[in-house]
């Protein structure tokens, strides 16, 4: 998609876009600015209406790669698909794949993404060595969990506000090749995905869950769980093919009918109930990114993601509440994720990840009736103490977004004092 | 392995360029004014997998300095089996219009230099008695229009003279290889509306590596350019002088 647009392509703003080509350059001065990486998140986290966007995906340079510890030094605008297919073949992988592999360095230490394995290897914070931040005051500093460690924990997570990351150091995660071998199987109700999910943690890297988001009554809370780990496998690299998403159709296919047809499809297909299922890692941990643009299903008017964690222990009886709510409101959505997050503490400090389990759905923008079904969940995701990800949000109220972030006061002393977001400033306004 | 000169290097074509040569284990000896650029290119390229990739900052418009700049890329490389001239400058052309001067400085860059430096890298691989010499021009150079023929006119000289010289040296095993883009989106175009004529660095990167290897002496790419400009050509000076492209 086009630089300045998100990918939910709600909001849209005039912005100034100025490239940033070399990393050595000092930062411009146009406050107030902000990082626009490959425009993945959905909302305005990475949008600065009437400001200036500086564009980094050019900063998309290796620096250095030891094959033998698996350390990774790389420009902030280097895609994470990118990675993984110069590492790859080297036997090294992401030790956090996030749910598309099209997201910057830069954008996935920003909102400290996270991925099917959270419940062993926690989040992208967790495999930084550190980074280097720049400041509008020509200041670089060099962030690692031991150096400057304040500015490393504001900027993970930091929503692109401490400054540019313009390099960074990660670790990768040894793997035995590009396969992934586990099983697919059919849950009919919340309490059966618990009970997967608590009983496939141990012995599995990757686990998610797909929900039927248009389901009611008996059936509401059944799903599809999925979880596998790298396997050795000796089958010819596969070609995988993309497709793009030609065109921004006027009218959105997804309507209440398409989307009842598409989950009951997708419950009752057979590879839903697959005992030995072997997976390429594209297919199994990045579905989508083989459909190019696919946000352009939406149609013009663009589409919401909903994604928040509900503690562990509040879980059970929030969750049947909020799909009850959404198969009511009959706004349910394709692609619905569900997610035991483990109870490895993020380091940023307005990481998103936290102990509890993570419900992700988006919903087409029909105005009004879809923002009201919003903040109706959000009710429930403060009265449980839950959050909302920042990342994939472009509405949650300024008192949400306190009660959920308590901790963004101690951000502001980390602020760059010429960066600002659409997001931040909509979220701190006082209520 | 390849051994391979590329001048211009920090050009968003070049390094798209580079990066593929460098996937395949090539060695790269990379000209360009800014030294930094340079070598963050370099690390990338070593990164990528190129067997060797040096740097030289130099500027196109010091000719006199072509013939220490090849020198030191061969004894660098142990050799040279390929360049890529891909430095230049798109001219403003209201500016031109105004000053010889600034007219003079956009051919002496976008053409000039363009033929000195394949004038020392042509008496070079004549007497290895194999190479390539791959330059990139532009479909702008293909017939003037008002919006930028002082641009188009410099490039329309690199693709007279690659012309003539990819004859001259036909018969001595060096080929010679015009490359025209069309319209290449770059960082500093990041802003743009983009029509369905962009290009990416990258695709435009494949189609050269294509022809070095040994494909087409002349290629338009994207490839739709070629009839595009066919067309574009063909249009008789009666009607063309009435249009405003």
């Amino acid at each position: 998609m086009s630089t300045g647009v998100s990918w939910g392509l709600w909001p849209r703003y005039e912005q100034r876009i100025i490239p940033v080509t070399n990393r050595f350059d000092p930062l411009p001065q146009a406050a107030p600015m902000l990082v626009f990486g490959n425009g993945r998140s959905y909302g305005d986290v990475c949008l600065n209406a009437g400001g200036t966007l500086l564009a980094t995906r050019s900063l998309d340079r290796f620096i250095s790669f030891d094959a033998t510890s698996g350390v990774l030094e790389c420009e902030a605008g280097v895609l994470l698909s990118e990675i993984i297919a110069l590492t790859l073949p080297r036997g090294w992988f992401l030790p956090v794949p996030p749910g598309t592999a099209l997201v910057t360095v830069g954008g996935a230490i920003a909102n400290d993404v996270h991925g099917k394995n959270h419940h062993r290897a926690g989040s992208f914070g967790h495999h930084l060595l550190s980074f280097e931040l720049r400041r509008s005051s020509g200041e670089t500093l060099r962030c690692a969990p031991d150096q400057h460690a304040d500015w490393f924990g504001a900027t993970i997570g930091g929503l692109g506000l401490t400054g540019m990351i313009s390099t960074a150091r990660l670790q990768l995660r040894r793997v035995p090749g590009e396969w992934i071998a586990g099983d697919s199987q059919r849950f009919h109700n919340l309490p059966e995905f618990f009970a997967l999910a608590a009983q496939s943690d141990v012995a599995y890297e990757y686990t998610v869950g797909w929900l039927d988001s248009a389901a009611s009554g008996d059936k509401l809370g059944r799903g599809v769980f999925m979880r596998g780990n790298h396997l050795q496998h000796d089958a010819p690299p596969a070609r995988e093919r993309s497709l793009r998403f030609p065109l921004t159709p006027p009218i959105s296919p997804v309507t209440r009918l398409s989307v009842r047809l598409f989950n009951e499809l997708y419950f009752r297909r057979p590879a839903s109930q697959h005992p030995h299922a072997i997976w390429h890692y594209q297919r199994f941990l990045f579905p989508l990114d083989r459909l190019l643009d696919w946000n352009r299903l939406y149609g013009p008017r663009g589409f919401f993601q909903y994604q928040c964690v509900l503690p562990g222990a509040e879980a059970a009886s929030a969750l049947p509440e909020m799909l009850r709510r959404i198969a009511r409101s009959r706004q349910g959505s394709l692609l619905v994720v569900l997610k035991q997050f483990g109870n490895l503490p993020s380091l940023g400090l307005l990481s998103f990840p936290r102990p509890g389990v993570t419900l992700a759905l988006d919903f087409p923008n029909r105005g009004e009736p879809t923002l009201q079904l919003l903040e109706s969940l959000d009710a429930i995701t403060r009265s449980v103490g839950g959050a909302v990800y920042p990342a994939k949000d472009a509405r949650m109220s300024a008192q949400s977004f306190q009660q959920y972030f308590p901790a963004w006061k101690r951000l502001q002393d980390y602020i760059d004092p010429k960066f600002s977001s659409s997001f931040w400033r909509r979220v701190t306004r006082s209520w | 392995m390849q051994r391979i000169l590329i001048v211009g290097a920090t050009s968003a074509i070049a390094e798209a360029t580079a990066r593929l040569f460098a996937s395949r284990g090539d060695a790269l000896f990379l000209a360009g004014r800014s030294p930094s650029r340079l070598e963050a290119i370099a690390d990338d390229l070593k990164v990528r997998g190129a067997n060797l990739a040096a740097t030289y900052v130099f500027d196109a418009r010091a000719f006199d300095r072509f013939p220490a700049l090849l020198q030191a890329a061969s004894a660098c490389l142990g050799g040279l089996d390929a360049a890529l001239i891909a430095h230049g400058m798109l001219s403003d052309q209201i500016a031109c219009q105004r000053s010889v001067e600034q007219l003079r400085e956009q051919f002496d860059i976008n053409a000039l230099s363009v033929m000195a430096l394949c004038t020392d890298l042509a008496n070079q691989l004549v007497s290895q008695g194999h190479g390539v010499i791959a330059v990139i021009s532009s479909v702008a150079g293909d017939r003037g229009r008002r919006s930028n023929y002082v641009y188009g006119s410099a490039k329309a000289a690199v693709t007279a003279f690659t012309s003539g010289l990819r004859q001259r040296l036909y018969p001595q095993g060096v080929r010679v290889v015009t490359i025209k883009p069309g319209f290449v989106g770059t960082p500093m175009t990041a802003a743009f509306k983009k029509s369905a004529l962009w290009a990416t660095p990258a695709s435009v990167a494949a189609d050269i590596v294509r022809a070095m290897d040994g494909g087409k002496a002349v290629i338009y790419t994207p490839w739709f350019w070629r009839p595009l400009m066919w067309i574009v050509r063909s249009v008789p000076e009666a009607m063309f002088r009435r249009l405003r492209l």
